[in-house]
């Protein structure tokens, strides 16, 4: 076998275990901690009666491993149970708001991916002069800011002082695409300015890390023009690491829209999985904690797969 | 030893940051759950720099006061106290067990190694936050249960750090020559190791500090932290976030607190870790 796709074969199978794993470790936490769903769901006012009562309901007295197995069969054939709290089903409103959640968070990425690259770039082109200084600058102040506060910083400039955008993200299907996009200008630009700030930061180092190598002062001191430089040899170099980061990053917003979903009330996954811990809701917590990691996993499986991919060295086996 | 400016400047803002959280009853003007005004009075600063309403006067409390009355100074004092509490104990717990079972896993080598680094690697692969969210919806929300899963969680960043920089040091002469005359694996993680492998861990604390920061501030804002009456930072954001509507910029004010708690300990942390690779430099 070609050594390229044995080792994106590798890196497959490793993440689909990896994808195992962790839901095993999710449910086998919430079984091994002190309570369980019944426990929490009742809370202080829990007698033995309804507790006892609850958990025949749920099926909790049936071996752990086979609930483990009906769980995991559930969310692969997307019959995922009800919810405790309001006994909606947990595969309908999750394939209404992971649809919600990816809309929200293409567009974070599609504004944000381009202007980091960019931003990066102009850093290490004007790298310790002013540009670069003021870049770096005002992301380590976006970096030590949670993501709650840049969100209340905005609604209190745009949405309240100055009326140009709403505080919350309402979406009703009908709306037109247009309108949407206003409202939810604010979400969009608070998750634009957390990853934009870590990206920038990421791909400003992945670039400085290729342009300082020895075969660009070779390029340059045979003469070549900057851009040819750049063209030849910086780019095809600086390619892996830069989708690596957009990739690890894009990871890294699927868990931003957790808070930013619930400041702007928007009906996505973030906002369910909030709302079900407080609600103590084990079930829906547990799969849509498994989907969000899931989301995480696979973002930097692809990353790793990138970089196999676009690794010369691997092209060409001795 | 000369101190750069910007580390000096870090120095004393952390430092004043930790002062009023140590003596958070002697600074604070009032009690934690005083109520001393009216609901989101107008702050003292505002009025001083202008900011203010039209037609008002003077104002009594300097940051005003929050959701309920409360003078919001006193709240963020105390609140700091919890935050950086917590922060504190959890970023302690997750250095020494990380640093711990990092060096063990380093000096052990074997199948030690691969349990525990593949255990951490599987941890790490589920995002902090998705992970903190379904331990917490099982579990009773106490301060210790906050703490004992934040610095167990963040103890995987540090494991990794700590075998990296550990499995270095191990195969170094000294390392073998205590091997040789038989010491026990303590002597060789806590005499050996751990000395030499201290600065890049200091520098590290910093990081960890403000993200253990940032963390309890996202969970108190979202409910599943430090739970009412204790205030902390996310807490206090919670509370007064509807007053963001009417334009009453109460829940601001702890955004402000966290922001320079993070850049001053950024500050310090550059300046020990850019100590630390030029006497590196230096001595090579």
């Amino acid at each position: 076998m070609h050594p390229i796709l044995k080792l994106v074969a590798q890196r497959l199978s490793l993440g689909i275990l990896l994808l195992f794993a962790a839901s095993a470790l999710l449910f086998g936490l919430t079984e091994i901690l002190p309570g369980d769903a019944a426990q929490a769901q009742l809370g202080q006012s829990a007698t033995p009666e309804n507790l006892a009562n609850l958990r025949e309901e749920m099926g909790l007295n049936r071996p752990a491993l086979t609930r483990y197995a009906e769980w995991i069969g559930g969310i692969l054939t997307g019959d995922m149970g009800n919810a405790l709290s309001n006994k909606l089903p947990i595969g309908e409103q999750i394939g209404k708001r992971l649809g919600a959640t990816m809309f929200l968070a293409f567009w974070a990425a599609l504004i944000s991916v381009p202007v980091a690259i960019l931003l990066g770039l102009v850093a290490v082109r004007y790298l310790n002069r002013w540009p670069d200084k003021v870049i770096s600058g005002s992301t380590l102040a976006a970096i030590s800011l949670p993501e709650f506060m840049i969100a209340y910083i905005l609604i209190f400039v745009f949405a309240v002082k100055l009326g140009w955008a709403p505080s919350f993200a309402n979406v009703p299907p009908d709306m037109r695409l247009l309108e949407k996009l206003h409202s939810i200008s604010l979400p969009i630009a608070v998750l634009t300015m957390v990853v934009l700030a870590h990206m920038m930061r990421m791909t400003r180092a992945a670039i400085l890390s290729v342009m300082q190598s020895a075969y660009i002062e070779t390029a340059e001191l045979k003469g070549l023009s900057s851009f040819e430089v750049i063209r030849r040899h910086a780019f095809p170099n600086a390619v892996a690491p830069i989708v690596n980061v957009v990739m690890i990053n894009l990871a890294y917003l699927v868990v931003g829209v957790v808070v930013v979903e619930t400041v702007f009330a928007y009906p996505g996954m973030g906002q369910y999985l909030v709302d079900a811990v407080v609600k103590r809701d084990v079930p829906v917590v547990l799969t849509s904690g498994i989907i969000f990691s899931a989301v995480y996993i696979i973002l930097n499986m692809i990353a790793d797969i990138v970089s196999i991919l676009s690794n010369p060295r691997l092209r060409h086996p001795k | 030893m000369r101190i750069p400016l910007s580390a000096l400047i870090g120095l004393s803002i952390t430092s004043v940051y930790f002062f009023c959280a140590i003596f958070a009853s002697w600074v604070a003007p009032y009690g934690m759950a005083e109520t001393v005004g009216d609901v989101w009075e107008p702050s003292r600063l505002g009025f001083l720099l202008g900011t203010a309403p039209e037609g008002t006067v003077d104002a009594q409390y300097w940051l005003g006061t929050d959701q309920i009355g409360r003078d919001l100074l006193t709240r963020i004092i105390y609140g700091g106290q919890t935050t950086i509490l917590i922060a504190t104990t959890a970023t302690i717990l997750s250095f020494t067990t990380g640093s711990i079972l990092g060096f063990f896993a380093a000096v052990s080598g074997g199948w030690v190694d691969q349990a525990l680094s593949r255990f951490v690697d599987l941890v790490m692969s589920i995002p902090s936050l998705i992970l903190a969210l379904v331990i917490l919806s099982a579990i009773d929300v106490t301060v210790v249960t906050l703490i004992v899963l934040m610095g167990l969680l963040d103890s995987t960043r540090v494991f990794r750090l700590a075998r990296a920089v550990a499995v270095d040091i191990s195969v170094m002469e000294f390392v073998e020559a205590a091997r040789l005359r038989g010491e026990k694996i303590a002597w060789i993680i806590f005499r050996e190791i751990l000395p030499n492998a201290l600065s890049p861990l200091i520098a590290e604390m910093g990081l960890r500090f403000i993200f253990m920061v940032l963390f309890i501030s996202t969970l108190s804002f979202l409910g599943i932290g430090v739970q009412p009456p204790m205030a902390d930072w996310g807490g206090i954001v919670k509370e007064n976030k509807d007053g963001i509507n009417f334009g009453i910029s109460a829940a601001l004010y702890p955004a402000v607190a966290i922001a320079t708690l993070a850049i001053s300990v950024n500050l310090v942390a550059d300046w020990v870790l850019n100590r630390t690779t030029s006497l590196k430099g230096g001595r090579s």
